[in-house]
């Protein structure tokens, strides 16, 4: 393999560039980046960097020495992939030819119908929603945020801490129980209600209200919360529509082998715009974790060179969420779960850590504090097996 | 030299944080390697001996940055500039670390409350 563009210049596809080089590869290098600017972490654009406490500068991802010799192309979007030709099609027109492509053109948030233009509605995913959202947030004094996720939730402490009024609204009765289950999302989200933010639940947004602003939610009861800067955390998409006439099977994440492989000779996906094979969970799973855009980069990059010898390792999935000054980790799979108990400290002191079994066996781990018990439980769980449940 | 503790004391696999100025990390692999280093990460205020030890390497226990113990070099991101490293050895039977003069390279966030709003 002589020529190897990357799609896509955020964690997973740098991830993956890196890797290439580290396992040998010494060929020509394109990355293909949407952006413009260059690779940069995203965790802090919801806390530090959305605070202004953090530069540009110090949520770049590269080393200021460090160079890839990689042909970087910014601000440019793939178009269409041609793998009979092995050609990929650019949104200037242009196409790279090459031996190997590795597809990492990640997510893009869900908007509410009809806000595109409206001015104070944000979504949150790049370096520059989050400048544009700090902007509003300087001069707003009520945020709404739609969706009680971890984005919303980072959003809804930080907006706080710049002495914003702040409500969240969140369709479920349950917030964060994709994540974490019903009864410990509870537990999590009554960190809105500890610092002064309103979260209401279990009713549904009819839409934001405003001709060029935004005025206010309007909920699905009849009521409007006023509100002059909205922020909506409900969810992204796979950015995989440009991949239509590939051949690439596509439903919710480009499918792929538990090593990153695709349907395609040479061609892997990786991050956030792919579903691996998951053994622990017998199913294709398109995972949204920082941790696995990074350290399935290496593995994809394998995969692409030497069919996918890499060892995969067994840790079991990483989380973190950083709101309200405290750190919520969990690792695991909560969809093994059935059962959850608190093991060390209390729910109501903010400050505990709680294993979740199925039958007897632990399949994740819970923690707000308790560090050095949450990792000795993460070590634990990598050696754990985890039975497969039955559907 | 700092004296850290007996090397029966600490068994493969474990680390001692020795409280002196800034704090260091002596770690003892699963290979029988002994590494000290700064017990703080230079992405963010965590203790390293709080982290996954794996091989020569460790994992950050909160945002996952992973340092060679054997250079202090970042092997993974977030962190950017890799983590001081200091000389360990091992004199009747106890282990000694020999502080470096390099300045320490702390996370910007240390002394002050950061990523948390």
């Amino acid at each position: 393999m002589r020529t190897i563009v990357v799609v896509g210049g955020s964690l997973a596809g740098l991830s993956t560039a890196r890797a290439l080089r580290d396992q040998g590869f010494d060929g020509h290098l394109s990355i293909v980046s949407d952006e413009h600017h260059r690779p940069y972490d995203r965790p802090p654009l919801s806390k530090t960097f959305l605070a202004g406490a953090a530069t540009e500068v110090e949520i770049a991802l590269e080393a200021a020495d460090e160079d890839l010799h990689a042909d970087w192309r910014f601000g440019i979007k793939a178009t269409a992939l041609d793998r009979s030709e092995r050609r990929l099609d650019l949104s200037d027109g242009s196409s790279i030819v090459a031996d190997g492509a590795v597809l990492a053109t990640g997510a893009s948030p869900r908007r509410l119908p009809g806000t595109s233009r409206l001015a104070g509605a944000h979504v949150l995913r790049s370096l520059d929603d989050s400048r544009s959202l700090r902007d509003d947030l300087s001069s707003g004094t009520r945020l709404v945020v739609v969706g009680a996720g971890f984005i919303g939730a980072e959003v809804a402490s930080t907006a706080r801490s710049l002495g914003l009024d702040v409500t969240v609204v969140e369709a479920s009765r349950h917030p964060l129980a994709g994540p974490l289950g019903a009864e410990m999302g509870r537990v999590v989200s009554s960190l809105h209600a500890d610092h002064g933010v309103e979260l209401l639940c279990g009713v549904g947004v009819h839409g934001l209200t405003g001709s060029d602003r935004v005025t206010g939610v309007a909920l699905a009861d009849g009521r409007v919360v006023d509100a002059d800067v909205v922020v909506m955390g409900v969810g992204v998409r796979p950015n995989t529509d440009w991949l239509a006439g590939s051949g690439l099977a596509a439903a919710d994440g480009v499918i792929c082998d538990a090593f990153g492989a695709t349907s395609l000779a040479s061609v892997v996906a990786v991050g956030d715009c792919a579903a691996w094979y998951e053994p622990a969970l017998g199913r294709h799973h398109r995972f949204e974790h920082w941790t696995a855009a990074r350290e399935r980069g290496a593995i994809a990059a394998a995969s692409l060179l030497s069919g996918g010898t890499e060892f995969r390792s067994g840790r079991p999935p990483y989380f973190w969420s950083d709101q309200y000054g405290l750190t919520i980790q969990f690792s695991g799979h909560i969809a093994a779960a059935d059962s959850v108990v608190v093991e060390e400290g209390s729910t109501g002191d903010r400050d505990f850590l709680a294993v979740y079994r199925r039958g007897a066996d632990p399949v994740a781990v819970l923690a707000m504090g308790h560090g050095r018990s949450f990792m000795r439980w993460r070590r634990q769980l990598a050696t754990a097996t985890i039975p497969a449940r039955q559907e | 030299m700092v004296v850290v503790c007996p090397l029966a004391d600490l068994a493969p696999g474990e680390v001692r944080r020795v409280e002196v100025e800034p704090p260091i990390a002596v770690f003892h692999t699963d290979e029988g390697e002994l590494f000290a280093v700064d017990d703080m990460c230079t992405h963010q205020d965590a203790s390293l001996a709080d982290g996954w030890l794996e091989g020569c390497e460790i994992e950050c226990p909160l945002h996952a940055s992973k340092f060679d113990l054997r250079t202090g070099a970042v092997d993974a991101p977030p962190a950017k500039r890799p983590i001081r490293t200091h000389e360990v050895s091992v004199v009747d039977g106890v282990i000694h670390v020999r502080l470096s003069t390099a300045a320490p390279k702390l996370p910007p966030s240390a002394g002050v409350p950061s990523d948390v709003p």
